[in-house]
C-alpha cells in the first residue's frame, strides 16, 4: 500500500491522477452545493431570533471551516516535505493556499455582513473574527513569501517553514485573542448561542461544509497541475503530453 | 559555550561601531511616544487608557524595525555561511545572535519604558508593571522576529515582507504584555499575564533558534 | 416551500441587502477562481511550450 502511495509522490504519476480527480471532486461539490444551498434557503426555517438574515451563516461557517482546515491542510504538507524534501508536497502546499486565503476573506466579508443588522457595526472585535483576520494575514503572509523567493525550492521549504510555525502559532492566538476579548467586555454575541440550532439549518451548514471542501480539493488539485507543468517543463514527460505539443503547435501557427 | 559568548560579544561589537542601529530604534520609540499624546489630546484620562496599547505597540514597531538587520550583514558579507560550516551548532550561534539583537534593540525600550509611561500619568506600579512586561517580552519578539529575518534573508522587498509575516505571530506577545499593564491599572493584578508572558519567552527559546537556524540553511543552500 | 412570493424570496426579511450581499461575494469569489486557475494553467502550458520550442529549435527566427 505504501509502494503505491510512494508511486504517486513523483510529480509525473501524480499528474494525471490529478487530471482524472479534479473533475470528480468538482461534480460532487457542485452537487452538494446545490443541495445545501437548496435546504438552507428553501428549505430551513425563518430563525426565531434573527429573521432571514441568519441565512448568511451556510457560506460563513463553512468558509471559516475551510480557511482552518486548509490551513491545516497546509501545515500537513509543509510537515512531510520538510522532512521527506518531496517536491510534490511543497506543490500541493502552495496550490492550497489561494484557496484558503479566499476563504479566510469570505469568512470576514459574510462575517461583517452578519455582524451590521445583528450587532449594529460592520466590525467588531468578536475573538474568533479577529483571530479569523490574523488568519487571514498568515495566509497573505505566506503567498507573499513564496511569490518573492526567485529559487522554488527555496520558496517551497521557506514558505513550508512559515506555515508550519503559523499552524503551532494559532491556537496560541486564538487563545490570546479570546482572553483578550472577553477582559475588554467586547461583543458577547455569538453565532450560535440564543437559538439552539433547528435541525434543518445544521443540516444544511454541514452539508455546505462539505460542498466547499470538495470545491478547495478541486481548486487544490487542478492547481497543481499548472504547478507541476512549469516545475518540471525541463523533464521529458512534460514535453510528451499531448496538451503541450498540442499548444506548441498552436505556437507555430501564431508565429507563421 | 565559548562560541555563544564570543558570538554576542561580537555582535555587540560590531552594533556599537554603528551606532545608528541602537539609536534607530530608540529613537522611533521615543517619537511614537511623544507623538500620540500629540494626535490625541492632552487628557490625562484619556492617555492612561490609551498608554499600555500605544506604549506596547511602541515597543513591538521599534523592535520589527531592527529585525532585517539581524543577520543581513552576516549574510552579505559571508560570515553566516562560515557559521553553518562550522563545528558549532548553528542553533547555538543563531541564539547567539538573536540575545545580541535584543540587547542592542530590546534592552533599551525597557530602560527606557518607565520613562515614556510618565508622559501618560501612569502610576508608579503601573510603570513597574511596564517594565518587567517589556522586559519579559521583547526577548519573545526578538526571538520570533529571528524566524521572520531567517526566511527572508536576501529576498527582494525583505523589510515589509518580514513585517508582514512577523505582525501575525506578534499578537499573543502584544495582547499578554500590554494587558499585563491593563491589568495592573484596573486592579486585577497582572501575575497571570506576566506568567503567560514568561511561558511564552520559554517556549521560544527554546524552539526559535532551532527554527531559525533551519530557516538560515534553507536561504543559505540556495 | 417557504417563500409565499418571489419578492419575498429576494427581500429576505428585510435582511436582503445582507443575505444577497453574502451569497453574491462567496459564489461570485468562487466562479472568479475557476477562471483564475484554467488562466494559469493556460499561462503554464503556453510558458512551457515556447521554452520547449525555444530549446529545440534554436535556429529558429522568433517574432517578438
Amino acid at each position: 500500500m505504501f509502494q503505491k502511495l510512494f508511486f504517486y509522490a513523483s510529480p509525473q504519476s501524480f499528474y494525471p491522477l490529478a487530471g482524472r480527480l479534479w473533475p470528480l471532486f468538482a461534480l460532487a461539490g457542485t452537487a452538494l452545493t446545490a443541495w445545501g444551498m437548496w435546504l438552507g434557503m428553501f428549505v430551513a426555517p425563518t430563525d426565531f431570533q434573527q429573521g432571514e438574515g441568519y441565512r448568511i451563516i451556510f457560506v460563513h461557517v463553512p468558509a471559516s471551516w475551510m480557511s482552518m482546515v486548509i490551513y491545516l491542510a497546509m501545515a500537513f504538507w509543509a510537515l512531510l516535505g520538510l522532512t521527506f524534501n518531496t517536491r510534490l508536497s511543497g506543490m500541493m502546499c502552495r496550490a492550497l493556499a489561494p484557496t484558503g486565503a479566499i476563504f479566510a476573506f469570505l469568512s470576514l466579508w459574510t462575517g461583517a455582513l452578519w455582524g451590521k443588522p445583528m450587532w449594529g457595526a460592520w466590525w467588531v472585535w468578536d475573538a474568533r473574527l479577529t483571530s479569523e483576520l490574523i488568519l487571514f494575514f498568515l495566509y497573505l503572509g505566506y503567498i507573499a513569501l513564496t511569490s518573492a523567493i526567485d529559487d522554488a525550492r527555496r520558496a517551497d521549504k521557506a514558505g513550508g517553514i512559515l506555515a508550519l510555525v503559523g499552524a503551532l502559532n494559532v491556537p496560541i492566538i486564538y487563545f490570546s485573542v479570546k482572553w483578550w476579548n472577553t477582559l475588554h467586555q467586547g461583543a458577547s454575541v455569538s453565532m450560535t448561542k440564543g437559538s439552539s440550532m433547528a435541525q434543518t439549518m445544521l443540516e444544511a451548514m454541514l452539508i455546505m461544509g462539505m460542498a466547499f471542501w470538495l470545491y478547495a480539493i478541486a481548486m487544490a488539485l487542478y492547481r497543481v497541475r499548472s504547478i507541476i507543468l512549469v516545475r518540471e517543463r525541463h523533464v521529458q514527460w512534460v514535453a510528451d503530453l499531448p496538451e503541450v505539443q498540442a499548444m506548441r503547435a498552436h505556437a507555430l501557427e501564431a508565429q507563421s | 559555550m565559548s562560541a555563544f559568548v564570543a558570538i554576542v560579544k561580537r555582535d555587540l561589537t560590531l552594533a556599537l561601531r554603528r551606532k545608528n542601529e541602537v539609536i534607530t530604534a530608540v529613537f522611533f520609540f521615543v517619537v511614537v511616544a511623544a507623538l500620540f499624546p500629540l494626535g490625541i489630546g492632552p487628557e490625562l484620562n484619556t492617555l492612561r487608557l490609551v498608554a499600555p496599547g500605544i506604549l506596547w505597540v511602541g515597543a513591538l514597531l521599534a523592535s520589527m524595525l531592527s529585525l532585517g538587520r539581524m543577520f543581513a550583514a552576516d549574510h552579505a558579507d559571508g560570515t553566516l555561511e562560515q557559521m553553518a560550516l562550522s563545528p558549532n551548532s548553528l542553533s547555538v550561534l543563531v541564539a547567539a545572535k538573536i540575545l545580541a539583537h535584543w540587547l542592542l534593540s530590546g534592552l533599551p525600550l525597557v530602560l527606557l519604558a518607565p520613562l515614556m509611561g510618565l508622559q501618560f500619568d501612569l502610576s508608579t506600579n503601573a510603570l513597574w508593571i511596564l517594565t518587567l512586561s517589556l522586559l519579559l517580552g521583547t526577548p519573545l519578539l526578538s526571538l520570533i522576529g529571528a524566524i521572520g529575518a531567517a526566511l527572508t534573508l536576501g529576498v527582494r522587498g525583505g523589510d515589509v515582507l518580514l513585517s508582514l509575516l512577523v505582525l501575525p505571530l506578534y499578537v499573543p506577545a502584544l495582547v499578554f504584555g500590554a494587558g499585563a499593564v491593563e491589568a495592573e491599572i484596573s486592579g486585577l493584578g497582572a501575575s497571570a499575564h506576566l506568567s503567560i508572558l514568561a511561558a511564552m519567552g520559554l517556549v521560544a527559546a527554546v524552539f526559535s533558534p532551532w527554527a531559525s537556524a533551519a530557516s538560515l540553511r534553507i536561504a543559505l543552500e540556495s | 416551500m417557504i417563500w409565499n412570493s418571489a419578492a419575498d424570496f429576494w427581500a429576505m426579511g428585510g435582511y436582503g441587502l445582507y443575505v444577497w450581499g453574502s451569497m453574491g461575494m462567496t459564489f461570485g469569489l468562487m466562479a472568479l477562481e475557476m477562471l483564475w486557475v484554467k488562466q494559469a494553467r493556460a499561462q503554464a502550458l503556453k510558458q512551457v511550450a515556447l521554452e520547449i520550442e525555444a530549446a529545440q529549435t534554436p535556429a529558429k527566427e522568433w517574432h517578438s
